[in-house]
């Protein structure tokens, strides 16, 4: 139970960049697939090679912002297509990651890693352990959100929004779009890199399916919680991705297999997505929050020439 | 304060569907000058505002903002000396961005976007006096997300957000035309209003013949890729919707706009 919260921290980071590029800039990408475990595959063998971990994992977060500065240089220069774009640095990074690793699998066992203090002190796997992953993730929801309120960030939010309005007010999309990818895929690098050293070795399938992940961890967030404010959006996106562990962690419990996770998880979307359409649910829903008024019209715009 | 040079621009070349947009465009327009352009279906007044705001290439001539040759440049490369206001009410905003925060996407026109927050305090008490001469109380409501606007409302701001700044030339595409008449009215005594107070040299597209004398300190005619009537302040001021269509009337086999038919 608290494994599978810790687990849902840990994947909380990867969901906070994909939420960057799945909700603010409008932009399905499946880079996340490779860049994950180019993450993990960048801090093992950093780490194995004797390099601190907090250089290993900074350097796993440089490593996933170049693979979202490529599919970025394709979509916006290449003008391909955002999802094929992403689908073939994926599939790219598949050669690449091995080619880091040397091999399919890089264990870390008794190595210097972040986590493994957290382990050697008895910590992990109790909610001291739970709060400071959740100290951490709630550290990185402060700097997005930040992110998003400066001058950068509102361009980034427009170029999601209104192509054209931003345009129009001097904002390169193309640029806006590059850096989102980038800083996105660092993000889920980043989280590859924590994910490895917590379970212990990278692995080249460890990304397989992780699109679905990061979709459902921020559509079940959002399901649940408003997304009026930016900052209760990306909270909502943190505990989207704890809820989905657990989920998981009950399928399991359940008599359902690892090997079924995949069909879970791709369930657990589709439910996601059509739950809120379902209008038994919008009932439910409503009982329990109120919903915003619609701002009512001023009667002085009725004003005409005098 | 904008120049264009022999614009041509030939849509589909080669082609069964080939049609001449532009036949060498040439138009000056003084610093402070507000010029209407009206014209027939295909005339060709889009193609120009679309070719200043760098959304189409020419295919000969140039376009030049104060004395800049920027007919090279990407539309965001030249919208530092470009406010634009689009037919479509919805285009010219962030609908789930708040109106302080539209403010402050249209305050960083044309310089750089760094790391600082967009809405700061002094920024805002800037945003709130700019949006007090719209008097629609949208200062009241600095945290509303655009969307839940009304399209008049949204378009009110949107005409703000492209002028609070003083672009060199403001460009207006039909932006009244999607509104219902009182809205329209209102947009359009807005229009007048802030492009007297910031003297903004001004393009203006519209359908609308009464809107087009009644605006302005200048009407031009469009046909068939070329400018065909031009008329000053003076010419324009004894001019009437009926002189007007007698003007189009001398034109073989011109065919007024839909839009201008219906009113």
């Amino acid at each position: 139970m608290i494994t599978a919260v810790e687990l849902g921290l840990i994947y909380a980071i990867m969901a906070l960049g994909v939420y960057l590029t799945f909700r603010i800039l409008d932009f399905p990408d499946l880079t996340v697939d490779g860049s994950f475990t180019t993450g993990a595959a960048v801090a093992s063998v950093g780490i194995v090679n004797g390099m601190n971990p907090w250089l290993a994992t900074v350097l796993a977060f440089f490593a996933g912002m170049v693979a979202g500065v490529i599919t970025g240089l394709l979509h916006t220069k290449g003008k391909i297509d955002g999802l094929l774009a992403g689908i073939l640095t994926m599939i790219a990074l598949y050669s690449i990651n091995l080619r880091i690793m040397g091999k399919a699998n890089t264990p870390l066992l008794g190595e210097q890693t972040l986590i493994s203090p957290m382990r050697a002190s008895g910590i992990l796997g109790s909610w001291a352990s739970v709060a400071i992953f959740f100290a951490v993730c709630l550290a990185f929801v402060a700097v997005i959100v930040w992110f998003l309120h400066t001058e950068l960030g509102m361009a980034m939010r427009a170029t999601g929004d209104n192509q054209e309005m931003i345009r129009s007010f001097g904002v390169s999309t193309d640029n806006q779009k590059i850096l989102g990818l980038a800083l996105s895929n660092g993000l889920v690098a980043l989280s590859g890199a924590v994910i490895a050293q917590y379970q212990g070795f990278a692995d080249i399938g460890m990304g397989i399916g992780l699109i679905l992940i990061g979709l459902a961890s921020v559509i079940v967030g959002q399901a649940i919680f408003t997304q009026r404010y930016i900052w209760l959006a990306a909270i909502a996106v943190v505990f989207g991705a704890v809820i989905y562990r657990l989920v998981i962690q009950l399928a399991l419990s359940a008599g359902l297999q690892v090997n079924d996770m995949k069909l879970i998880s791709a369930v657990l979307v589709v439910v996601a997505l059509l739950l809120p359409k379902w209008k038994g649910f919008q009932k439910i829903i409503k009982t329990f929050t109120k919903r915003p008024q619609p701002v009512t019209e001023s009667k002085e715009e009725v004003r005409t020439n005098a | 304060m904008l120049e264009i040079k022999n614009l041509s621009r030939t849509f589909f070349p080669g082609t069964v569907n080939e049609r001449k947009a532009l036949r060498n465009i040439n138009l000056n327009l003084a610093d402070g000058e507000f010029v209407t352009v009206i014209g027939s279906n295909g005339a060709g007044k889009s193609t120009v505002l679309n070719m200043v705001a760098g959304k189409l290439q020419p295919d000969a001539g140039s376009v030049a903002i104060g004395g800049k040759n920027v007919t090279k440049l990407a539309d965001y490369q030249r919208a530092k000396y470009i406010g634009r206001v689009f037919q479509d009410p919805m285009a010219g905003t962030a609908p789930t961005m708040s109106i302080e925060e539209n403010m402050a996407l249209a305050y960083a026109r044309g310089r750089f976007r760094g790391l600082g927050l967009g809405v700061g305090a002094k920024r805002r008490e800037l945003f709130v006096e700019e949006l007090k001469s719209l008097e629609l109380g949208l200062e009241k409501r600095l945290k509303t997300k655009v969307g839940l606007l009304s399209g008049g409302q949204r378009q009110a701001l949107s005409l703000l957000m492209a002028t609070f700044s003083k672009p060199k030339i403001l460009l207006l595409d039909e932006h009244t035309a999607a509104l219902d008449p009182q809205r329209a009215a209102l947009v359009s005594r807005l229009t007048k209003e802030i492009v007297e107070r910031h003297q903004l040299t001004t393009l203006m597209v519209t359908h609308n013949m009464e809107q087009a004398l009644a605006l302005g300190t200048r009407l031009i005619m469009m046909h068939d890729g070329q400018i065909i009537l031009d008329l000053n302040q003076e010419e324009k001021s004894k001019m009437t919707v009926n002189d007007l269509l007698d003007e189009f009337g001398k034109i073989k086999g011109a065919q007024l706009d839909d839009k201008t038919m219906l009113q």
